[in-house]
């Protein structure tokens, strides 16, 4: 059905999808996991409460987050180019989608250590346990099947948004599908793109949840 | 020297535009090996009040003293390392839900510090303290109530505390679990000589385990003193009300109307005389029974009574004259039982 070509430029998309999606959750979380962390903790009831950190934390998030992706990628161009060196690409859409990323996993994160239940912290300070030891072996432990839930949920928003981005030259199977299904009017090669898309997300949620299950010691 | 002394302490605690004084200059000594009761109906203050032997609240005025220590004149780190010397326990267990029964012993030792060799193999003496040996792969969702407060007492033991504060342990647990734990309190404070600070609602907690008992109504401390005493003659409102369990109370109140009602305590020494039968025969008039019932107060049974006496004050002086001089304790009963 397909000659060598375009199935090599396929695996090439696979590929690229796969490398932007897993990398730029990385990095988000590089970025998204300790703003999580100083949102919990500076939250009302947190360890050390602070309404200005809180604030400008809480700000920052909500501004990014109400930027559309597709807007966010354009206005970051500039930016892109300075860091990357060039603005289209799969490297050069990691950069908008750890942005864009990063304030939405500061919120799953913030909502992941906030259902920690209060009186296991109350028993750890207790104990004489520092804030630190507190974040890093309490919260983070005890919430870790929300997080990995959480980073699950986060892989594929950035595996549709990583796709999104082949509308302005970004690389993968989404600009795949935009080049040939939506300018060239290959409706059978955007198929496939769209199958593989629709297979990838399935193994990533898969894995991701069956993970969440395997560490969970709570219902058993 | 006191282990714990309590000094004038106030907490304020400020709710919008509302002050609410939790606490109100209260004044309190723990000695060295107690098991200490401190017994209030709830939202009496009583929660706070452990949480500042501890300073996980800290106080607005007055002191807290851990073995002369004013905790108010630690550091961060002096007042850390003070708390894993105090160990607590908690109504809600509070466990780590995503570590087994031994690495949640191990815990406090992680955070001290220690090597987790030297870890694992206190843990492994406090389970055997707590009787639950076999369960040190099991989760805390495979465990009952009762085997989860074990835990947390072994956890809340491997530091080595010298004291043992129980933010209402039992509260959640049925009265045979109830009964389990509090032996096991008592075994750890012969065993180790451990100063226990018991918090609770239930009287019986307190008749149980404790030697001394802290009545606080209202964020005041009502009574103070060795429990038997307050248990024979109980000086306060606040401390009538918990003896009675006005809220156990079985009969309909209408039934348990009488002239003048008095409480009786029998000691161990006064339960041989046919007592309520004698005083019938002595005046020839009639006495109602309208509450009876039998308590183990410091490993000693104690009977409690609640008469209804006949008519007249001077026959009803004379009759509670003609008790006292048996040598039980009196003291009257007003409103409804």
């Amino acid at each position: 059905m397909f000659d060598d070509k375009v199935i090599e430029m396929i695996l090439v998309g696979i590929k690229d999808t796969l490398y932007m999606t897993l990398v730029s959750t990385a990095f988000g979380y590089v970025l998204g996991l300790p703003l999580g962390i100083v949102l919990n903790i500076t939250r009302k009831d947190g360890l050390k409460p602070n309404k200005i950190i809180y604030g400008i934390g809480d700000f920052i998030c909500n501004i990014v987050r109400s930027v559309p992706f597709l807007i966010l990628l354009i206005l970051l161009i500039p930016f892109t180019r300075f860091l990357v060196g060039q603005s289209y690409g799969s490297t050069a859409t990691i950069v908008p989608l750890v942005i864009c990323a990063a304030p939405y996993i500061a919120r799953v994160v913030e909502a992941s250590l906030n259902e920690v239940d209060a009186g296991v912290i109350e028993a750890a300070r207790a104990m004489g346990a520092s804030d630190l030891q507190i974040i890093f072996k309490v919260l983070l432990v005890e919430a870790r099947v929300s997080l990995f839930n959480g980073a699950t949920i986060t892989t594929g928003i950035l595996l549709g948004y990583s796709a999104m981005s082949g509308t302005v030259g970004g690389g993968g199977l989404g600009d795949i599908a935009v080049r040939y299904g939506y300018y060239r009017w290959q409706t059978d090669i955007m198929i496939v793109t769209v199958l593989l898309l629709i297979i990838i997300f399935q193994i990533i949620q898969h894995v991701g949840a069956g993970f969440a299950r395997h560490i969970d010691h709570r219902k058993r | 020297m006191s282990e714990i002394e309590i000094r004038d302490l106030t907490k304020r605690f400020q709710v919008k535009e509302h002050t609410v004084t939790a606490l109100d200059h209260i004044n309190l000594s723990v000695e060295k090996g107690d098991i200490f009761g401190i017994i209030g109906m709830s939202g009496a203050g009583k929660s706070t009040l452990v949480r500042s032997i501890n300073y996980l609240e800290q106080p607005t005025e007055g002191q807290v003293l851990i073995d002369g220590v004013d905790l108010a004149t630690l550091n961060d780190k002096e007042l850390r390392k003070k708390r894993s010397e105090i160990g607590m326990i908690f109504q809600g267990f509070n466990l780590l839900e995503q570590k087994n029964v031994l690495d949640n012993i191990c815990f406090p030792l992680e955070i001290a510090g220690k090597k987790k060799k030297e870890a694992v193999q206190r843990a492994r003496e406090l389970l055997k303290t707590v009787n639950l040996e076999e369960k040190e792969k099991a989760y805390p969702s495979q465990l009952s109530g009762g085997q989860k407060q074990r835990v947390a007492i072994a956890r809340a033991l491997a530091t080595n505390p010298k004291i043992l504060l129980c933010d209402e342990a039992t509260s959640a647990l049925d009265p045979q679990t109830t009964e389990s734990i509090l032996q096991l309190l008592k075994e750890i404070n012969e065993k180790y000589g451990i100063t226990i600070v018991i918090i609770t609602h239930q009287m019986s907690v307190v008749t149980r385990v404790c030697r001394k008992v802290a009545i606080i109504d209202n964020g005041v401390l009502a009574e103070a003193g060795d429990v038997d005493k307050v248990f024979e003659d109980p000086k306060s409102d606040a401390a009538k009300e918990l003896i009675l369990e006005k809220k156990a109370e079985y009969l309909p109140v209408e039934d348990l109307k009488a002239d003048r009602k008095i409480r009786i305590v029998f000691q161990d020494n006064s339960s041989y005389e046919p007592l309520v039968a004698n005083l019938i025969l002595n005046f020839g008039k009639p006495v109602n029974i309208l509450k009876a019932d039998t308590k183990n107060v410091g490993g000693k049974a104690r009977g409690e009574m609640i008469l209804g006496l006949p008519e007249g004050e001077e026959l009803q002086n004379r009759m509670i004259e003609w008790i006292k001089e048996r040598g039980i304790s009196v003291s009257e009963v007003r409103g409804d039982v």
